[in-house]
């Protein structure tokens, strides 16, 4: 039906088979659009049952503080498992970055540059540890890294006691940390000029002393968005987010294909990695200290909001941007629940559901892209 | 420098194991440019496995390799297409999920922009992946759909365009008539005929005697991970050659008994 076998045809500008490709199915294509229809119910159900104060500037930086935490890692995540992995070492990992991050401000009493860079060279060595374990042994990502969940869970808590001489909370990295020129960039709110400005015009809420209710935007959600657009940027637009898409999509075929996939899977576990200890630096400094339950849990988190994001568990498809948006409808939920009069404890049940849901809405989608029958 | 003789690849006594399995045992052939040497062999003999190893994918377990007058190893897949020898693989490695043009491009991504902006051309891409499409007589709908959504037999076209557009010196086809109606067959052959014009060297795979004899300019036969013979194409018949392939007198004993349809 489809062979053309006339070579005399010179250029067909349009082929008349092309039908017209309908808005829906063009919007079918893009694996986000889960993410989307989620966010969207999301926000309508709260906009039906929360109190207003949710939707106010200072409602919303309330969620999008969470949401920008685990974006940070869902973003990584998504990546990694478009590449047809996963690492679910991340939430461990969040501890443990946040530990090395800690002690050399602290104990080692090393400058904010000196000890973001050793926290940085740590995820890098860990990055690496997982994929070449992965890559030589041929085991599932999934089995490797979760030994790594417990093996760096486990490290957290002993170097914990050591640093801080038998606690499990470390204390001082605000301190520590104060007057380096970086601190601005890990810690605090970002645009307070801007915001005092929007204040002064009365263009957004104000204390009645004339100060504005929210003093700027917290840095970490700065940072999930830039990250997340950068993810984006890198998978659709890049050389390195074209292998990505090919080692997840078949690796075989990818290698044939001259694709070097062990750099590339080798890359994605530093980058998750890279997120994690960024996550670490962010909350570390933001609460000034850290403990062993530091990133619980986050992993699953991670991994949910990517699928919700539209990211196939078998790799090969998905986005950076869905995960992103999967995050905010993660943070809308968490916090969105304590402007209701709904239980907290739902947020579990909906957790689970909308993985579920998620995952089977995927199914079908990538039936659809592949034409699957 | 190299004469029209000097071979573009050669192998000599090239072993291949693959733990107790011994699927190639002693091959010698040359590739010359401007010819087409046809490789044919039942099922098993070795065949897919000897172009993997001279694509890159598998190291030799022995034997040379020599690419261009000089002694090679090749360690990826992408220090072959490095070389100019480009691979349609019998399973065709391309990605469904992917679209065409990504899959067209897949490992050898054409990139516009400087510094941080460096990004893949995707118009470029798109244009290129429609023209040499066209070429080999199809016209894709949509080079941004996914490659799953195609026929078995466009997606062969799709392997086979991308390798004649990137194969500078050799050309190696996997049986890539396999999954072909006639048409698109006849388009393959011819095209294959056209690329041995232009001065590669093209090593074509196939089962089908009558499509090696109808571009083939020698043949070498395969058997159980051996070498039985190179016959230049005057010097054997299509029946002894398919008489070679079998392995012996039984397919014209079963040939008669059919009536000699076979
Ligand atoms: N990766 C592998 N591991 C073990 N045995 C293999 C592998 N690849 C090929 N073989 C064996 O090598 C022999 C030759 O296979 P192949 O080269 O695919 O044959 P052909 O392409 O001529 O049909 C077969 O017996 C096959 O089972
Ligand atoms: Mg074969």
């Amino acid at each position: 039906m489809s062979i053309v076998a006339d070579d005399k045809i010179k250029k067909t500008p349009a082929d008349e088979r092309l039908k017209k490709a309908s808005v829906a199915t063009t919007l079918l294509r893009r694996p986000e659009l889960g993410a989307v229809a989620g966010l969207v119910l999301v926000t309508v159900f709260f906009l039906l049952t929360a109190n207003p104060s949710m939707f106010t500037l200072a409602g919303i930086m309330n969620f999008m503080a969470p949401a920008a935490q685990l974006g940070i890692l869902a973003v990584g995540a998504s990546l990694l498992m478009i590449g047809g992995e996963y690492d679910l070492s991340i939430g461990s990992m969040v501890a443990f970055a946040g530990l090395v991050f800690g002690a050399a401000l602290v104990v080692w009493q090393v400058p904010l540059s000196v000890a973001i860079l050793i926290a940085i060279l740590m995820a890098v060595v860990i990055g690496v540890m997982n994929s070449q374990i992965v890559i030589k042994t041929g085991l599932p990502s999934f089995i490797v890294t979760l030994a790594f969940l417990f093996i760096l869970r486990g490290l957290t808590l002993v170097g914990l006691k050591w640093a801080s001489g038998g606690a499990t909370q470390l204390r001082g990295m605000k301190e520590a940390a104060a007057g380096s020129p970086l601190t601005s960039i890990f810690s605090g709110d970002a645009f307070q000029g801007l915001f005092a400005w929007l204040a002064s015009n009365d263009l957004i809420a104000k204390f009645p002393n004339g100060t504005p209710q929210v003093s700027g935007i917290p840095v970490e959600i700065l940072w999930f968005i830039v990250i997340a657009l950068l993810a984006t940027w890198v998978l659709l637009r890049t050389r390195f987010g074209n292998w990505i898409f090919a080692v997840g999509g078949d690796e075989r075929a990818a290698r044939k294909s001259g694709v070097p996939v062990v750099r590339v899977k080798t890359v994605l576990f530093i980058i998750t990695a890279l997120c994690a200890t960024l996550v670490a630096v962010l909350t570390v400094l933001d609460a000034g200290s850290t403990d062993a339950r530091r990133g619980f849990q986050k992993e699953f988190e991670a991994i949910i909001a990517a699928v919700i994001g539209g990211c196939l568990l078998t790799g090969g498809y998905g986005s950076a941007i869905g995960a992103f948006l999967g995050s905010i409808v993660f943070g809308m939920v968490l916090i969105g629940l304590t402007y209701t009069s709904i239980d907290q404890d739902w947020y579990l049940v909906f957790l689970g559901g909308m993985l579920l849901v998620a995952v089977m809405f995927n199914n079908v989608i990538r039936k659809r892209v592949t034409g699957e029958r | 420098m190299s004469s029209i003789d000097t071979p573009l690849v050669e192998v000599r006594n090239l072993t291949k194991h693959f733990g107790s399995v011994i699927a190639l045992n002693g091959i010698s052939m040359v590739v010359k440019p401007r010819e087409v040497l046809c490789l044919l062999g039942d099922n098993g003999a070795g065949k897919s496995t000897l172009i993997n190893t001279l694509a890159g994918v598998h190291r030799p377990t022995s034997g040379d390799f020599i690419v261009g007058g000089k002694s090679t190893t090749f360690y990826s897949p992408r220090d072959a297409l490095d070389a100019g020898i480009a691979t349609v693989y019998q399973d065709l490695a391309m990605i469904p999920l992917m679209s065409i043009t990504r899959n067209f491009f897949m490992g050898r991504e054409p990139m516009v922009g400087f510094g941080p902006f460096k990004r893949m051309d995707m118009k470029f891409a798109d244009e290129v992946t429609r023209d040499e499409m066209h070429k080999i007589g199809i016209d894709i709908r949509d080079p941004q759909q996914a490659v799953g959504t195609l026929s078995g037999g466009e997606r062969q076209c799709v392997a086979i365009a991308r390798a004649v557009y990137f194969g500078a010196k050799v050309l190696i086809l996997d049986e890539p008539t396999s999954a072909l109606g006639v048409a698109q067959t006849s388009m393959v052959l011819k095209y294959v005929n056209q690329v041995r014009n232009s001065g590669l060297g093209v090593i074509f795979i196939t089962h089908n005697v009558r499509h090696a004899f109808a571009v083939g300019n020698r043949f070498t036969v395969l058997n159980r991970g051996k070498t039985l013979g190179t016959y230049e194409k005057g010097a054997i018949s299509i029946d002894e050659l398919q008489n070679l392939m079998a392995g012996g007198k039984e397919l014209q004993a079963l040939s008669d008994e059919l009536g000699g349809t076979i």
